[in-house]
C-alpha cells in the first residue's frame, strides 16, 4: 500500500520536524526567559521563589551592575576574531591555492582539535601557558616576560584560548569562500596590469569577502557569549558577561538577573551583527 | 630593465623556447615570429603546447630555456602585469564582484589613468554593448560575457592581445558571428591578434596566418590557404581538412614534374610540391579535388582507374562517394552537385582523376594516421 501526498504538502512535510524541534527547544524557552526576566522574589518566600512582577527594572539594574563585564565580553571577543581572522586567511589561503595535493590533509588537520573536547582544550592551555610550561621559562630566559610575570589568570591568556577555540569556525568559511574563487581571474588581474598587492586587495579579497563575514559572525557571535575560557584561563578581573550570567543562575539561584542578562546579551549581539551585515554589504556576491 | 617593458612595440619573437613540467616537454625548442599587426592563429590538438606557449607570452609561465623578445625589449622574465600585453581567457575570467564599467576600467586605473569614462564608453560601443555598463558579469550571456572580455583588453591598447580558445564555450551560431566580428575589430583597432584554437574552421576564417602545432613543435607555418593547399606533413593534411594520401614511388622526372608510381599506375606533380626526402612518398590529394567519370568516358589530367563506388552521401550541396580501389584503399571523393549529372550507384565501376597541380607528396615514412583520430569531443581542453 503505498501513501500518496499531494505535491504541495510536501515541503511543510519537509519542514515539520525541524519546526517543530526549534518551537519546543528555542521558542517556548525564550519565552519562558522573556517571562523569568520580569519576575522579582516573593516577599517571605524560599530562596529562588520568584513571582511576575513584570519589573522591567531588572534589566536596568542588571546592565548598570554588570557594565564591566558587559564591556569586557564585547572587546575580548573583538580581539579574539581579529586574531583569529589575522592567523585563519594565510592559512585558509594556502590551503586554498598553494597547498596542492596536502590540501584535504591539512583540512583534516584545521578540524582535528574537535575530535578532543572543548573543555579539555581549554584545559590544556592552561598548561600550555602555565608556570610549569615551556612557554613561560622560555619567555623568561629571553627577558621577553618579567620573573614575576604570569600569563595565565589574565586577559592575555582569555584571549589567546579565545582564538584558538574559535579558529576553526574562521579557517573554513574562509577556504570555502577563497576555494571558489576562479584562479583565472587572479591571473586576469595580473594581466590587467594590477601586482600582487593590488591584486589582493581589488580582487582577491573581495571576491573573499563572504567568507570574513561568515567567519567572523562564527567567531564574534560565540566568543561573546563564551565563559568557560574566562573561567579556565582567566581570573576574577577577567570575568565575562556568560561568567556572570553562570554564577547569578548555578550559584546565586538569581533566575531573573540571570534571564534579563542572557536577554541583554542576546540583542546587543543581534543589533552589531545587523549593523555589521549592513556594512558589509555581502548580499550581493554569491 | 624590466619596467621599460611596458612601452614595447613591434614583431613579437620567440627564439627557442622550451617548457618542461618534470619528464613532459609541453614546448619543445620553439622559434616563431609574429609580425606587428597580424592576426596570427596557433592552432592544434589538446596538449600540443599552444596553450602554454600562449601563456608563457603573457607571463604567466616562465620558459625552461629560450627568451621572448617584443620588439628589442626582453621581456622573458617580466612580470605579467609589467608586460603590455592582454589576454581574452578561455573563460573570460571577468570580475565578478565588478560591474561591467569598472571591468574594464580595471586595467586603465591600474596604470593610473583617472578619466576612463570616455574610453570605456567608447570600447562598450565598440562590443555593441553600452546599454550594459552597470550589469554585473553573472547577469550577462556568454556572447554578451565573451565581447567583455574582448572591450577589457583591447581598452588598453596593448601591444599584443592574446585569444585562448575565446570562442570555444559559445553554440555554433554566435561563434561564427563572433569569428567575423573579431576579425572586424581587429582591422578597426589594428592590434596585434594572437590567437590559440583547437578549431581549425575558426583559425581559417579569421587569421592571416597559422601555425600548425603537434607535439610542442610548429608542424607548419602560412596563409591559411597555403597550409590547406600544399601541406608538408601528414599531421597538417589530416588536421587541416580532410586528406587523400596514397603511397607511391618516385619513378622519374618529366621537367619541373615528377612521375610518381601508384601500385603500377603512373600520375604526375610538381617538384616543388613534394616533401620527399627519397625515393618513397605520400601523394596528397583533398577530397574536392578528385573528379568521378565513368570507366570509358574521356578523364583529363592524372587518373587512376579500377575504382568502384562504396557509399554514396547525398548532402545536397555535395555528394561525398567512398571509392574502393583495387589496392584496397577507400578515397573520399566531395563532388558538387553543380552538373545535372545524376549521383553514381554504389558497385559502378568509376575513373577517378584529378589536376596534377593539385597533389602535393609527403616523406614516405610518414604516419598517415596522424591528426586525424582527433575527434571535436576529445580535443576540448
Amino acid at each position: 500500500m503505498s501513501i500518496t501526498v499531494p505535491k504541495v504538502r510536501v515541503p511543510y512535510l519537509l519542514l515539520f520536524p525541524g519546526f517543530a524541534f526549534l518551537f519546543t527547544f528555542f521558542i517556548l524557552p525564550i519565552f519562558n526567559l522573556a517571562q523569568t526576566s520580569t519576575q522579582s522574589p516573593i516577599v517571605g518566600g524560599d530562596t529562588a521563589q520568584y513571582e511576575q512582577t513584570f519589573a522591567f527594572s531588572n534589566y536596568i539594574n542588571a546592565f548598570v551592575e554588570n557594565r564591566e563585564q558587559f564591556g569586557r565580553s564585547f572587546v575580548y571577543a573583538t580581539l579574539a576574531t581579529i586574531f583569529a581572522l589575522a592567523i585563519s586567511y594565510p592559512l585558509a589561503y594556502a590551503i586554498a591555492f598553494k597547498s596542492g595535493k596536502f590540501k584535504n590533509i591539512l583540512l583534516v588537520l584545521v578540524v582535528a582539535p574537535f575530535f578532543t573536547s572543548f573543555l579539555l582544550r581549554t584545559i590544556a592551555w592552561k598548561q600550555i601557558l602555565g608556570e610549569e610550561g615551556f612557554l613561560v621559562p622560555t619567555l623568561r630566559n629571553l627577558h621577553l616576560l618579567g620573573q614575576q610575570t604570569t600569563i595565565t589568570s589574565t586577559s592575555v591568556a582569555v584571549v589567546a584560548g579565545m582564538t584558538y577555540n574559535f579558529l576553526p569556525f574562521m579557517t573554513l568559511p574562509l577556504y570555502a569562500s577563497l576555494e571558489r574563487i576562479d584562479p583565472r581571474t587572479i591571473e586576469a588581474s595580473g594581466d590587467l596590469y594590477a601586482n600582487a598587492i593590488t591584486t589582493f586587495r581589488r580582487v582577491t579579497l573581495p571576491l573573499s569577502l563572504p567568507g570574513v563575514v561568515a567567519g567572523t559572525l562564527l567567531t564574534f557571535i560565540p566568543a561573546a557569549g563564551d565563559y568557560v575560557n574566562a573561567a579556565i584561563l582567566g581570573s576574577p578581573n577577567t570575568k565575562m558577561i556568560g561568567n556572570v550570567i553562570e554564577s547569578r543562575y548555578f550559584k546565586i539561584v538569581d533566575y531573573p538577573t540571570a534571564a534579563a542578562l542572557s536577554f541583554t546579551l542576546m540583542v546587543a549581539i543581534l543589533i552589531l551583527v545587523t549593523l555589521y551585515i549592513r556594512k558589509a554589504g555581502t548580499e550581493e556576491l554569491v | 630593465m624590466p619596467g621599460d617593458a611596458i612601452g614595447a612595440r613591434g614583431d613579437l619573437r620567440l627564439t627557442r623556447i622550451t617548457k618542461s613540467y618534470g619528464d613532459f616537454t609541453a614546448v619543445d625548442d620553439l622559434t616563431l615570429t609574429i609580425p606587428k599587426g597580424s592576426f596570427f592563429a596557433l592552432l592544434g590538438p589538446s596538449g600540443c603546447g599552444k596553450t602554454t606557449t600562449l601563456r608563457m607570452v603573457a607571463g604567466l609561465e616562465e620558459p625552461t630555456v629560450g627568451s621572448i623578445h617584443l620588439g628589442d625589449t626582453d621581456i622573458t622574465t617580466t612580470r605579467p602585469y609589467q608586460r603590455p600585453i592582454n589576454t581574452v581567457f578561455q573563460n573570460y575570467a571577468l570580475f565578478p564582484h565588478l560591474t561591467i564599467f569598472e571591468n574594464i576600467a580595471f586595467g586603465l586605473r591600474r596604470r593610473g589613468i583617472k578619466d576612463v569614462k570616455e574610453q570605456v564608453d567608447k570600447v562598450l560601443t565598440l562590443v555593441e554593448l553600452p546599454h550594459l555598463a552597470e550589469r554585473k558579469p553573472t547577469q550577462l550571456s556568454g556572447g554578451q560575457q565573451q565581447r567583455i572580455a574582448l572591450a577589457r583588453a583591447i581598452v588598453n591598447r596593448p601591444a599584443l592581445l592574446l585569444l585562448d580558445e575565446p570562442l570555444g564555450a559559445l553554440d555554433l551560431k554566435l561563434r561564427r558571428q563572433m569569428q567575423i566580428e573579431l576579425k572586424w575589430i581587429q582591422r578597426e583597432v589594428g592590434l596585434t591578434f594572437v590567437h590559440v584554437t583547437h578549431d581549425q574552421e575558426e583559425a581559417m576564417t579569421m587569421a592571416d596566418t597559422i601555425a600548425v602545432m603537434n607535439e610542442g613543435k610548429i608542424e607548419q607555418m602560412g596563409t591559411p590557404a597555403h597550409l590547406y593547399d600544399n601541406p608538408q606533413t601528414a599531421f597538417v593534411a589530416n588536421f587541416l581538412g580532410q586528406s587523400n594520401l596514397i603511397k607511391g614511388k618516385i619513378s622519374g622526372n618529366d621537367g619541373d614534374n615528377l612521375v610518381i608510381d601508384l601500385f603500377g599506375q603512373k600520375i604526375s606533380m610538381p617538384k616543388a610540391r613534394s616533401h620527399a626526402i627519397d625515393n618513397s612518398l605520400y601523394a596528397g590529394i583533398r577530397p574536392e579535388k578528385f573528379r568521378i567519370t565513368r570507366t570509358g568516358s574521356a578523364a583529363r589530367g592524372n587518373t587512376l582507374t579500377g575504382g568502384r563506388i562504396e557509399d554514396v552521401s547525398y548532402i545536397g550541396v555535395s555528394t561525398q562517394y567512398v571509392v574502393a580501389m583495387p589496392w584496397g584503399q577507400e578515397l573520399m571523393v566531395f563532388e558538387q552537385n553543380d552538373d545535372g549529372v545524376p549521383p553514381f550507384n554504389k558497385g559502378e565501376e568509376v575513373v577517378i582523376s584529378w589536376e596534377p597541380d593539385f597533389t602535393f607528396g609527403l616523406r614516405g615514412d610518414e604516419d598517415i594516421e596522424a591528426g586525424t583520430e582527433v575527434s571535436p569531443e576529445e580535443i576540448q581542453e
